[in-house]
């Protein structure tokens, strides 16, 4: 009988102090943040889609159509061509194609290629409702970002 | 008085099937349970996993080394770092890769945050299992500072794909030091809500105690690893009975609870969520310098021909890879040991008879990860 | 006054209030509740619909309405139909008897309360219909379980109440919280000279009715994380709406007789502001006490709830309802 009585004014009190932890926690202010009306910055590091880098000096590519990273990707996203223009040492690109539908945003092509001709972009609102909205021309998004 | 074994004896006409799942609230995911119940009893509960299998093992069979390295963290992606971790620690003992101290450490750090994540959120599924929702928020608030931080390094929030053949991919910042340092002096007082808000609470102490009992015999018996052995009375941890990496440099506890029953689970979880800050602690403190990949890595990474193993201690449990290695680019055969689906098998032995949400408190006190399950 | 004491006026009054009362507040308790979850778990709850998502009732009624109702093939359907009814008409009439204040009630019935707990208990019959008719094996599960809870729960609630009618003496809602006018000293919760044990009584009552109206920590019957929704799984649109707004209704009486019981109904402590203010003020406070509930604590278990019931709810309220009596008979024996 004691038992009981002390054992049931045990457990109310621990249901007293949940109470309490939750009227705590509800005179405080709350921490989401209300996408899309804000959005938190994107650390430096964020692995969105891969993008091709400028040469900032020719405004071309870096590329050099070496197709390291297109062996490299794991889910067989990239496709490169190039060639060798006349008069310059090097190959360059002029077909770059990322299929993001298959990307796993590994980092493997940024990691391998050797004249750091790639670069994760920040973006992440890519929602769409068209399979091919996901084939990225990089080639045409760099000539583009110069404008 | 608890969910008391009851007579099976009865005719099966007495009986009906309850299908539970594929999708259903508290499987989380896509496991099906196909219960045969009596009343509200349940006389036979058959997992069926396989609806979310991928073919891990499989696609490890033809790509190469460097290309599974996204794979592993996918498996389990509540502990993605252990998975990666014991991805890159089978290629570096078969090619007697040299990995440097300040890797192993930022290895040990990353890990062990992850298994405070992956145990924050596994705390509040199961209170949203047992039907309490407040805590899931206080966890996954918690859970966001990790997140944050981790992103802060590796770029991406849950399948990390950090680590490398030799190392990991970035070094850690001043950022993430201040920032670790920060969260662990945080997470010790949450602790405290957390226990009066859940852990003492009459509701749930009834809920869980006596409750899906799992002996340390039937864990045996079905390779059960993780917290749900540990919350059987046995003291099997792959850091202390395995060693690896940097793990035996740190002095950290393996929380043991002798009960078997859902509470003695819990306890473990959190208490695991404990020590795992002390190791961060200990870890971040003494970081050393140094690279933190090994300097000359191959590009491709090749193995010599044999048959390799490295098993890591996962939030869930003992994650294991068997590669074997024909000498080539590509790995001739990569088998995954997966904790949940060890943990799952004794669900069928250990629900009989109990009561539908009981079986489901037990359910959720073995912290699945079905894709974990499936691979 | 004058023309509210006109019979046919006052049916019609009441009948448009009582609605109006009843569909506001279901509405808007939803909000309030939303909202409220919101600040416990560190959200803002709705936001976007109108003003502070003020809107949001409105928007969420014009979708259930909206959708089809689906019966499900197999199912009774007439039952099926008839049970979000029943849920809502006895919430509906528990209305006529509440004393607002010393002049705003319905009907001044002398057996009030005895007509809400009659009313309040075909409750549990619809939802254990609409889960019988549903054909659904999780909706069966569920309405065997409101059953059974609701059986166990009725019995310490009824004990309890008839505690209370041995200290008032009376079953007119009207004439108990007259007595308790005096001021808080006078609130039945704080009169520990009938009963010390006055206020483990109202938790006992306070209690039952969260068991009474399916509300969590023991909402088993709707158990989201088993039984998918209970006894409305197989519910769409209005159908789910109207077992909606029965269950706030139902919240709504359990708390507003809650405050005629034990807090003293219109009465004022201070004195200032009319008394349906205070009325409004009590009853809210329960009501938002019953959502602090809900947002804390996880659910508990079947027989948990049997166990709280038989071994701690019924002891305690049969030795609160034994000392009332030794309490008040010993005066009168001398
Ligand atoms: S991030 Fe990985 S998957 Fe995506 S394109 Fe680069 S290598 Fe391929
Ligand atoms: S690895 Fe770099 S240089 Fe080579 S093809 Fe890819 S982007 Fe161009």
């Amino acid at each position: 009988m004691k038992n009981i009585i002390r054992d049931s004014v045990a457990g109310f009190k621990t249901l007293v102090v949940g109470m309490r932890v939750t009227i705590d926690q509800f005179f405080r202010r709350p921490v989401t943040v209300h996408y899309p009306h804000e959005a938190l910055k994107m650390p430096d590091r964020y692995r969105g889609h891969i993008e091709l880098v400028r040469d900032p000096e020719t405004g071309k590519s870096l590329c050099i159509a070496c197709k390291s990273c297109e062996k490299a990707c794991p889910s067989d996203c990239i496709f490169v061509d190039g060639l060798k223009r006349e008069g310059e040492k090097r190959k360059s690109a002029t077909e770059f194609t990322l299929d993001f539908t298959k990307c796993s945003l590994c980092g493997a092509c940024v990691e391998v290629c050797p004249t750091d001709a790639l670069r994760f972009t920040k973006s992440y609102n890519l929602a769409s409702t068209q399979k091919q909205s996901y084939f990225f021309d990089l080639m045409k998004r760099m000539e583009e970002q110069k404008k | 008085m608890s969910g008391a074994p009851l007579n099976l004896t009865k005719g099966p006409d007495e009986t009906f099937i309850l299908n539970l799942g594929p999708q259903h609230p508290a499987t989380h995911g896509v496991l099906r349970i196909k219960l045969t119940m009596d009343g509200e009893y349940v006389v036979r509960a058959e997992p069926v996993p396989g609806y979310i299998h991928r073919m891990h093992e499989k696609m490890g069979e033809n790509r190469t080394w460097n290309q599974y390295l996204p794979n592993p963290s996918r498996v389990d992606y509540l502990s993605a770092m252990a998975y990666s971790h014991a991805h890159v620690a089978v290629a570096e003992r078969a090619a007697g890769l040299e990995v440097p101290p300040r890797a192993e450490y930022i290895r040990v750090i990353v890990c062990e945050l992850n298994r405070v994540s992956s145990h924050l959120v596994w705390l509040g599924a199961f209170l949203l299992d047992l039907g309490g929702f407040t805590p899931l928020l206080y966890a996954f608030d918690d859970r966001e500072m990790i997140l944050d931080l981790l992103e802060g390094i590796t770029g991406s929030r849950l399948t990390y794909c950090y680590h490398r053949f030799g190392g990991v991919c970035n070094d850690v910042d001043d950022t993430f030091v201040r920032g670790t340092k920060a969260f662990v002096e945080h997470m010790r007082p949450r602790m405290k809500l957390y226990r009066d808000l859940v852990t003492d609470n009459i509701i749930l102490r009834k809920r869980l105690t006596d409750i899906g009992h799992i002996s340390a015999d039937t864990c045996r018996r079905y390779g059960a690893t993780g917290p749900v052995i540990r919350g059987s009375g046995v003291p099997y941890d792959v850091r202390r009975n395995e060693p690896y990496s940097a793990y035996p440099e740190f002095d950290f506890d393996i929380p043991v609870f002798p009960e078997g029953d859902c509470m003695a689970r819990y306890l473990v979880r959190m208490e695991e969520i404990v020590q795992s800050l002390r190791i961060v602690e200990q870890a971040i403190g003494r970081l050393p310098d140094g690279p933190h990949i090994a300097p000359k890595v191959p590009k491709i990474m090749k193995v010599p021909p044999g048959d390799y193993f490295f098993a890591t201690e996962a939030a869930r449990g003992r994650f294991a890879i068997r590669a074997v290695s024909d000498g080539k680019e590509i790995p001739y055969r990569i088998k995954l040991r997966a904790p949940s689906f060890s943990n799952l098998s004794l669900f069928e032995e250990a629900s009989q008879g109990m009561m539908l949400p009981d079986a489901l408190a037990l359910l959720g006190s073995l912290d699945l990860v079905i894709p974990d399950i499936d691979r | 006054m004058s023309f509210l004491e006109i019979e046919p006026f006052r049916i019609a009054l009441y009948v448009v209030g009582a609605l109006a009362f009843v569909g506001a507040n279901a509405a808007y308790l939803v909000w309030v509740e939303r909202k409220a979850a919101g600040r416990f778990q560190r959200r803002a709850g709705p936001t976007e619909v109108g003003p502070a998502g003020l809107l949001q009732p409105v928007a969420d009624a014009i979708k259930l309405m909206s959708k089809q109702i689906i019966v499900p093939p197999g199912s009774d359907a007439l039952l099926f139909r008839i049970a979000p009814v029943m849920v809502m008409a006895p919430a509906l009439m528990c209305f006529a008897t509440i004393p607002f204040s010393d002049s705003i009630v319905a009907r001044n019935i002398d057996v009030g309360l005895l007509m809400i707990f009659a009313f309040g208990s075909i409750n549990v019959m619809a939802v254990m219909l609409g889960g019988w008719a549903s054909r659904n094996k999780y909706a069966i599960i569920s309405a065997a379980r409101v059953v059974s809870q609701n059986v166990a729960y009725e019995i310490p609630m009824l004990l309890t109440v008839i505690t209370m009618l041995m200290v008032a003496g009376t079953l007119n809602l009207h004439e108990i919280v007259k007595q308790q006018e005096a001021g808080f000293w006078a609130w039945n919760i704080f009169r520990l000279g009938t009963n010390p044990l006055m206020p483990v009584t109202f938790v006992i009552f306070f209690t039952c009715m969260l068991a009474e109206t399916n509300r969590a920590p023991f909402d088993m019957a709707e158990a989201e994380s088993e039984l998918v929704a209970g006894a409305y799984t197989e519910y769409s649109g209005m159908g789910f709406g109207v077992f909606f707004m029965g269950e706030y209704a139902n919240i709504v009486i359990g708390c507003a007789v809650a405050t005629v019981l034990f807090l003293g109904g219109w009465g004022s402590p201070v004195g200032f502001l009319p008394g349906v203010w205070w009325f409004l003020a009590k009853m809210y406070f329960l009501i938002f006490t019953v959502i602090w509930i809900r947002w804390t604590f996880p659910r508990t278990q079947f027989y948990g709830l049997l166990n709280l019931s038989w071994k701690i709810l019924i002891p305690f309220s049969l030795a609160t309802l034994v000392l009332t009596s030794i309490v008040m008979k010993i005066p009168r024996m001398f």
